[in-house]
């Protein structure tokens, strides 16, 4: 079992002066699968996952990623592990192109990343790759122009793109329907279903119904602390799920 | 408002302007035509010119390209570049008067010494963001301030006078107004040189990213700190290459090149003509020492004119004149 575990979280907990926002947590995340954190707004979603790729420091508890404690390493070498992390609000490089976006994730394993004296063309032999996964968001079109002229749903599939880029085994995106329209939630899932095909992703939303067929197992938070886990049909049923979920005026105030 | 304005500075968002800057096709033949007009008008200058007046232009113009580096290209706002213009001017004069060095060997002595120097101020002032970043250079120029004015060998108040322009390479003469004057020609040539490759260089591409959004950059595997520590040790040696030029044109080192008031200088050079554009620092430069000199021969107080000209600047054309041009030339390409 555990060696089907590819993340994990051990008693994890996270205080701000005196407030819990996560409360020991536990978590695994298998190999291979979708997997969602839901919960009601405040419900600490983002404080977990902002732990789990070390943006934040835990109070107490312990991060395992592919049997090695990362609990105590910076972001940016969890990122090189294999960890990649999109975020809330769509995180693109605005004044750089469509295809700078890509390929500044792409050169870091050139190298040259350091190299001040070396010319832009240094870096032309990337092109046809970020091409392709550009091709693969369906962004084509937009190549050169700058991202802040994207509208939003298309930043976001820039976005899955720069982060794909890295080739990680563990994509943690959040919140990545958020603020869209539906047209752009059905293809930015299944831009998600697609690109999950040969690893791991673990999403947070904060809406049940958007998850309900995109992953195999939902975890469900409430004010920093596990309420349900499983799949869709099993959690949705839960009478906890559905009081957190249909409003007894703690979704409000959580 | 100024407080506004200043968090703004801090976060480095250059707005629109380096939208326009990249723009292929037709746009690089004016460019080159530009380029080679204004080439051409800097070797003349000496002829048309006062020598002097265009080498201090040069000088400056360095200065604040190299500021640009810092705050345009990685959104990093110091307040004190002055020590690193200034400390480098002190240790050129000091090698070249007495240690009685070439004029090249002290000029790099100044760059070195201001590069390490930018490590060491870089390695402290880059653990904290935004307006923190810009109290601790000021703080950290302060101190190089103090030093320069109780230390022995920088001659206090009086600063290091007469210092010996000498023989570039043992060879040309700089007493020459007319070699001196290409000497400091080639030398902002070079720097700026060095300042376009790195700002279009694998390097500059991260460094861009950094300053459009850092949590970004970090999540894709980059220890920015590292990055943002380099581009600062650039931006204090290439200003510690002006600075130990300056001392050599004015055969002088002294305090002025030291205070919080050049620091502030450089920041207006650089927003004035463009913080963000390659070429808006070296029009800022050029319009501030100008007035300046234009102003001293006038009884109008010179720190009043330039002070609301920043304020004309931040509320009117907050894109600096190249970047405002360069927005507009942006503008009727689509329409």
């Amino acid at each position: 079992m555990s060696q089907d575990v590819i993340l994990e979280a051990r008693g994890l907990s996270k205080e701000f002066k005196g407030f819990i926002a996560v409360k020991e947590v536990n978590l695994q995340v298998r190999r291979g699968t979708i997997h969602a954190l839901i919960g009601p707004n405040g419900a600490g979603k983002s404080t977990v996952f902002n732990l789990l790729t070390k943006f934040l420091t835990p109070t107490r508890g312990q991060i395992v990623y592919k049997g090695r404690d990362i609990t105590a390493m910076k972001p940016a070498d969890v990122a090189l592990l294999g960890l990649v992390r999109s975020f809330q609000i769509s995180a693109v490089f605005p004044h750089l192109s469509v295809l700078e976006n890509v390929r500044v994730a792409l050169q870091r394993p050139l190298g040259t990343s350091f190299h001040f004296w070396k010319p832009e063309s240094s870096l032309h032999g990337l092109r046809d790759r970020a091409m392709e996964l550009i091709e693969a968001v369906n962004l084509t079109p937009w190549a050169n122009h700058t991202a802040a002229e994207l509208p939003y749903g298309r930043k976001r599939a820039l976005e899955i793109a720069t982060t794909l880029a890295l080739d990680p085994e563990v994509m943690l995106l959040d919140e990545p329907l958020a603020g869209m329209g539906h047209e752009d939630i059905e293809r930015t899932a299944a831009l998600i279903k697609r690109v999950s095909a040969d690893r791991t992703i673990l999403m947070v939303e904060h809406n049940l119904s958007v998850v309900a067929h995109l992953s195999d197992t939902i975890t469900v938070l409430r004010r920093g602390e596990i309420l349900a886990e499983g799949p869709y049909d099993v959690v949705s049923r839960n009478p906890q799920v559905m009081e957190a979920y249909m409003g007894t005026g703690e979704v409000g105030h959580a | 408002m100024a407080a506004k304005s200043q968090v703004n500075l801090s976060q480095g968002n250059p707005s629109q302007a380096t939208i326009a800057v990249r723009q292929p096709g037709q746009d690089n033949t004016t460019r080159l035509i530009l380029v080679g007009l204004g080439l051409a008008a800097a070797v003349a200058a000496p002829f048309v010119l006062y020598p002097v007046f265009v080498m201090k232009v040069l000088c400056f113009a360095l200065f604040a390209c190299a500021f640009n580096l810092l705050i345009g290209f990685a959104g990093l706002l110091s307040f004190g570049h002055a020590a690193f213009f200034g400390g480098a001017a002190y240790i050129t004069a000091h090698a070249a008067k007495v240690w009685g060095l070439s004029p090249e060997i002290s000029i790099l002595l100044g760059t070195v010494f201001a590069g390490l120097l930018g490590l060491a101020f870089g390695a402290l002032a880059i653990r904290r963001q935004g307006i923190y970043f810009a109290m601790i250079t000021l703080a950290l120029s302060q101190m190089v301030f103090f030093m320069a004015l109780q230390l022995k060998f920088t001659g206090g108040e009086d600063g290091i006078q007469g210092v010996p322009r000498g023989h570039l390479f043992g060879v040309f003469d700089l007493n020459d107004p007319l070699a001196m004057y290409y000497f400091v020609l080639a030398v902002f040539l070079v720097g700026f040189a060095l300042i376009w490759r790195t700002v279009h260089s694998p390097f500059g591409q991260v460094l861009k990213a950094i300053r459009e959004n850092e949590p970004r950059a970090i999540s894709l595997g980059y220890r920015t700190e590292r990055y943002k520590l380099l581009a600062f040790v650039l931006s204090a040696s290439l200003a510690g290459l002006a600075g130990g030029t300056k001392s050599l044109v004015f055969q002088l080192a002294s305090l002025t090149d030291v205070t919080w008031q050049m620091s502030g200088e450089v920041v207006l050079m650089t927003l004035l003509g463009g913080m963000g554009t390659l070429f808006g620092p070296v029009v800022g430069a050029g319009i501030v020492v100008t007035l300046e000199s234009y102003l001293a021969g006038t009884n109008l107080p010179v720190p009043v004119v330039i002070g609301a000209i920043f304020v004309v600047c931040v509320l009117v054309f907050r894109r600096g004149i190249v970047g405002e041009l360069q927005a507009l030339m942006a503008r009727h390409r689509k329409s």
